[in-house]
């Protein structure tokens, strides 16, 4: 007996193939409706096809038909965990081409919006990527604090998620005293909770395990897959749009730029947690530095702003202006502009093409998520099935923004 | 910084005469004009280019003018995140004409293309995986064109006769109202309602 006689066992199950599987649209580690089409050798991902679009509302196409103001909500419902932040662009563009200055108390509140905005956002993704790695507690007390900050954000403006606060100009209305108050006392408590997470996940074993050495990504690759934000920052790239670029008042502001060494998921987690405590530092500051200019006003007065409520009363100009305003809408001079802030997950870019009517003729919505998910082929590749929702947490995507 | 952009409009310029059309500093942003066919060659120069170092591709888009001879102009956005500057090129694209995919320049421009090509029909030759991304399996038209209507041609609903979701052509209960809000007297170019009679004024 040589062996050879046993050819049974070539037949039939020694031709492996590779399996092809769904991931999604329906599962929870998905983020959303994406649907990834995965080609499985064994356990490894030999292959992964995300389809998108399953989230697609034609935003690009409704902006075309409606005024600058009223395209304004359409950018909360991008990014729908960190909306002011996408609100910033579009009043950036805006601005940019009107040539607009805002009023000092507003350009504070702004930051101070935009970072409560990256709060909301780091403590989603770094508490859901714990769940997706199978933590269940740091969700719970995450979304304690982000309860907190929603109220900041409805006693603010009056809506919860979907703010419309930013305009062109400003803000849509000053804050309380009491409300300043409130998110100083919230400012010195915080870091209470970003110890407890950081307790529960920084040193854990598991998240460990599930975290370090995956999806490690290079700077040269940052740079071909067109990579911004944090995901930069982790693979040790200080590049920070509010330090490099900075718009609104950052340049005055004191803060660090985190920066990882491996660029592996793990060193992209404790970026978002620094990140939230730098975040902390830029609120306060904001915080003091309004207290400097309390009663000034929060919006450039002007054909772009709406009257006081007040004159609206007695002003029968006041009163054409606000009607006005509100139907046709103000006039944008023709030309292109491009806009980008440093959203909570990258680069958050516009791309206005203004034709000097009421309307924008084009309007092109650059997130940050887009370029990140097409990367999930380069990254997925070689990881076992079950890194696939580590990479994908780590990336912070959201459906509202890469589906536009 | 717009000393900066001038510095690097004289360099392409220099380097990269011959494929540019037209430069122009507005808004503090510097636009480049090529023709598409030079896109790779001027991309991969501009990426290459020790005094350039445009890595990063930030997006690149499409913005229909049905007026124009050549329809479309394609626009990319690129960024330098080593000289911390940015560039904007575009290229002018006939209806039918098939451009050079950049992917090989850019490995990302994968899908900023498949949605071009997707939103304005733009084709591109050699991209490895031109299919549609952002509409429906089994679209039809191209939506960012200004001739596609907003409210699209067909609705989707799930019928409960036939137990699966129909595709049927939209009936709208009234017709989709597009105002354009205009002041009748300044910035709209049709004629006041009553004011047909007036004396035609010249202008300027």
């Amino acid at each position: 007996m040589d062996g050879s006689k046993f050819d049974d066992v070539l037949t039939g199950e020694q031709q492996i193939r590779n399996f092809n599987i769904n991931f999604g649209p329906q599962h929870p580690a998905a983020h959303g409706v994406l649907r990834l089409v995965l080609e499985l050798d064994g356990e490894i991902v030999e292959r992964c096809d995300p389809h998108i679009g399953l989230l697609h509302r034609g935003t690009e196409k409704l902006m075309e038909s409606r005024t600058y103001l009223q395209n304004l909500p359409y950018f909360d419902r991008l990014d729908y965990v960190a909306p002011m932040n996408q609100e910033h662009a579009w009043c950036l563009a805006i601005e940019k081409l009107t040539g607009t200055p805002v009023p000092r108390r507003g350009s504070l509140i702004r930051v101070l919006f935009c970072e409560i905005g990256r709060i909301l956002n780091h403590l989603l993704n770094v508490t859901t990527q714990a769940m997706d790695v199978g933590a269940l507690t740091p969700p719970l007390w995450g979304f304690e604090e982000r309860e907190k900050l929603m109220i900041f954000c409805e006693r603010a403006c009056g809506a919860r998620l979907h703010a419309a606060y930013f305009r062109p100009g400003g803000v849509h209305q000053d804050l309380t005293q009491q409300l300043c108050d409130d998110i100083w006392q919230w400012t010195e408590e915080f870091h209470h909770t970003l110890d407890d997470i950081d307790g529960l996940l920084t040193e854990n074993r598991i998240f460990k395990q599930r975290n370090v050495d995956i999806a490690v990504v290079s700077q040269q690759e940052c740079f071909d897959l067109g990579f911004s934000g944090v995901m930069v920052r982790g693979s040790g790239l200080a590049w920070d749009l509010r330090r490099a670029q900075p718009y609104e008042c950052y340049d005055e502001m004191d803060f660090q730029i985190p920066v990882g060494t491996h660029g592996d998921c793990y060193d992209r987690y404790l970026c978002r947690m620094m990140e939230m405590r730098e975040s902390v530092k830029i609120m306060r500051q904001c915080l003091e530095k309004m207290e400097l200019v309390k009663g000034e006003p929060v919006q450039t007065k002007g054909k772009i702003s709406p009257p006081p409520r007040a004159e609206m009363k007695t002003s029968m100009e006041a009163l054409i202006h606000h009607f006005k305003l509100y139907t046709e809408g103000f006039h944008v001079p023709e030309g292109e502009v491009y806009a980008a802030v440093e959203a909570p997950k990258g680069e958050f870019g516009v791309y206005l093409v203004a034709d000097g009517s009421n309307k924008p003729y084009r309007a092109k919505i650059r997130a940050p998520g887009f370029a990140h998910l097409e990367a999930m082929d380069h990254l997925c590749k070689g990881h076992q099935l079950a890194d696939i929702s580590a990479i994908l947490g780590s990336l912070d995507v959201v459906f509202g923004e890469v589906d536009r | 910084m717009s000393d900066a952009l001038n510095e690097l409009s004289a360099h392409i310029a220099a380097h990269q005469g011959d494929a540019v059309l037209d430069a122009a500093i507005r808004n503090d942003e510097l636009t480049i004009t090529v023709v598409p066919s030079s896109l790779a060659k001027f991309l991969s120069f501009l990426r290459g280019d020790t005094s350039c170092q445009f890595q990063t591709l930030i997006d690149i888009t499409a913005v229909d003018w049905p007026g124009r001879e050549k329809r479309f102009d394609l626009v990319y956005h690129l960024l330098s995140m080593t000289q911390n500057i940015r560039i904007r090129v575009k290229a002018g694209v006939r209806e039918k004409e098939i451009v050079p995919s950049i992917t090989s320049v850019y490995q990302s421009a994968d899908w900023y293309e498949r949605e071009i090509f997707d939103m304005f029909g733009i084709l591109f030759s050699g991209h490895p995986d031109l299919r549609r991304i952002l509409t429906d399996y089994g679209f039809r038209g191209h939506p960012l064109r200004k001739d596609f209507p907003t409210t699209g041609y067909t609705e989707v609903r799930y019928d409960e006769t036939t137990k699966r979701v129909v595709y049927e052509p939209v009936n709208l209960t009234q017709d989709y109202r597009s105002y354009d809000l205009m002041s009748p007297w300044e910035g709209a170019e049709y004629i006041l309602p009553g004011d047909e009679k007036a004396p035609e004024t010249p202008k300027g």
